[in-house]
């Protein structure tokens, strides 16, 4: 008897670790009144938390504007930015905005709006270092925040840096004390983050990495295209309106 | 099926993927073999310490020293720990001593607290004997406790040990390369999260159960010459 109960407990324990993440199959092509937003609030101007706790940022603003226009609540959901995609792939979330930069890579995974924002790959060293240009990397200590772009410019997946050690933190913040404190040499992250850390560290100073122009957009759920298309939409109208100038101003400042 | 074949191609046949998580294994096992010959070595002193307490029946300096450190480590979370050593200790340098170091520095706490048990479990009326029948206070200990006691210990330090291994898992959170992180490189690179971390699921309850097998095998020789039930 109590074998069997052990069996059985056991079969059901195997059975619900099966299905996770199986849930039922929604209709993709309507726009939830809920609309879930991924983001990886460590990514400032981008997204981050502001003093008084809430997340804040381009992104958020942006996406906010963009729900209100179509009518949706919108819910933030903070996870580890590697996590995103697959937290979209298992349908837990309708959008992602984080400063995602479109790659062919991740086109396989998810569905991307139109680009809202251009970037660059920035170096941040030490005021001494000789560091003049990307391939002055090469065979150097890089500290990356975990699958961002600049995790894949300093692990060579863009042949732009060779035999680097890449050292892969969960923040970007993290990576720029490993590199004050001499840890690594230099840092391999987005523009922006990299202004702002550049601003709050002293003796830090930054080269731009003009070999890696990206585009900045959100992503959906592969094949959402409906909800993917209303989000266009409204980045056109928000952009024509002048209120993208405006957060631009408010957030970047340029 | 065939989604879940060109799954498991991408995550652990392409670019010689299957070699990170090799890689990130040895990382694994290597720190926490290390860390665990440092923390019992840490903590026998630690528990020596303790002891001292026992003996003169009162605190000691040395037993007040050992119940702090004990207390500092068991009262913050090993991910803290490891971040402090990390960015404060070794200002961002030496990835594999801050896991051995934290790690060891950890299991130590863990490792006295299990050897004292281990000797106070050993019947009281032992020592009384030993000291009645003229043996000093030491060669009672020697002779008479701690063969005792080993068998008390033995069990529950490998037990430590498998706990040990299972949490270097969070060595990634200072950019070591471990198995966990191994996972985690995979899944940022193929976007697919679930088959790198059941991968990684795997191999980890592979060597625990090798580790268990090889325990309960060593305790069962232990309990050869033993006649307690």
């Amino acid at each position: 008897m109590k074998k069997l109960l052990v069996a059985g407990l056991s079969l059901v324990l195997v059975c619900s670790m099966l299905f996770v993440g199986c849930g039922k199959k929604e209709d993709v092509n309507k726009i939830p009144e809920t609309i879930k937003v991924g983001t990886n609030a460590e990514f400032p101007p981008f997204e981050y938390k502001n003093d008084k706790g809430e997340y804040d940022g381009f992104d958020m603003a942006i996406m906010q504007e963009v729900c209100k226009r179509i009518g949706s609540e919108m819910k933030i959901e903070n996870m580890e930015f590697k996590s995103l995609v697959g937290a979209m792939e298992s349908k837990n979330l309708d959008v992602i905005a984080a400063g995602m930069t479109v790659t062919d890579e991740r086109k396989e995974a998810v569905d991307f709006t139109d680009s809202y924002y251009t970037s660059n790959q920035y170096i941040i060293i030490k005021n001494e270092s000789k560091v003049k240009k990307i391939s002055d990397l090469n065979g150097k200590k890089i500290g990356v925040q975990e699958g961002t772009t600049g995790d894949f410019v300093a692990s060579g997946d863009y042949k732009t840096v060779k035999n680097a050690t890449v050292k892969r933190y969960k923040k970007g913040a993290d990576a720029v004390v490993a590199l004050r404190q001499g840890g690594i040499d230099a840092v391999v992250i987005d523009a922006n983050p990299a202004e702002e850390y550049v601003k709050n560290n002293k003796g830090l100073k930054l080269i731009k990495d003009e070999s890696s122009k990206e585009q900045y957009a959100f992503a959906v759920q592969k094949g959402n295209k409906k909800l993917a298309k209303e989000i266009n939409k409204q980045l056109k109208a928000i952009k024509a309106d002048g209120t993208y100038d405006k957060l631009v101003k408010k957030y970047i400042g340029k | 099926m065939s989604e879940f074949m060109s799954d498991f191609y991408k995550v652990f046949i392409y670019a010689d993927r299957y070699k990170m998580f090799l890689e990130g294994l040895r990382m694994t096992l290597l720190v926490s073999v290390v860390a665990v010959v440092l923390g019992i070595v840490l903590g026998l002193v630690l528990a020596i310490m303790k002891m001292s307490a026992v003996r003169k029946g009162r605190r000691t300096l040395l037993s007040v020293i050992a119940n702090i450190y004990i207390d500092i480590i068991r009262g913050t979370p090993t991910v803290v720990q490891l971040m402090i050593m990390y960015f404060l200790v070794f200002q961002a340098r030496a990835g594999f001593w801050v896991g051995v170091f934290t790690f060891g520095l950890n299991s130590a706490a863990y490792v006295a607290e299990i050897i004292r048990a281990g000797i106070m479990a050993v019947d009281q009326g032992q020592m009384e004997g030993g000291r009645s029948l003229g043996l000093s206070y030491g060669q009672t200990m020697k002779d008479i406790i701690i063969p005792q006691a080993v068998k008390n210990i033995l069990p529950a330090l490998g037990n430590e040990f498998i706990v040990l291994v299972k949490e270097t898992a969070i060595l990634g959170y200072v950019s070591i390369q471990d198995l966990m992180k191994a996972a985690d490189f995979v899944a940022s690179r193929t976007f697919i999260t679930f088959m790198p971390l059941v991968g990684c699921a795997v191999v980890y309850y592979v060597v625990i159960k090798i580790l268990s097998l090889g325990l309960n095998a060593f305790e069962r020789r232990l309990r050869k010459n033993d006649n307690r039930s």
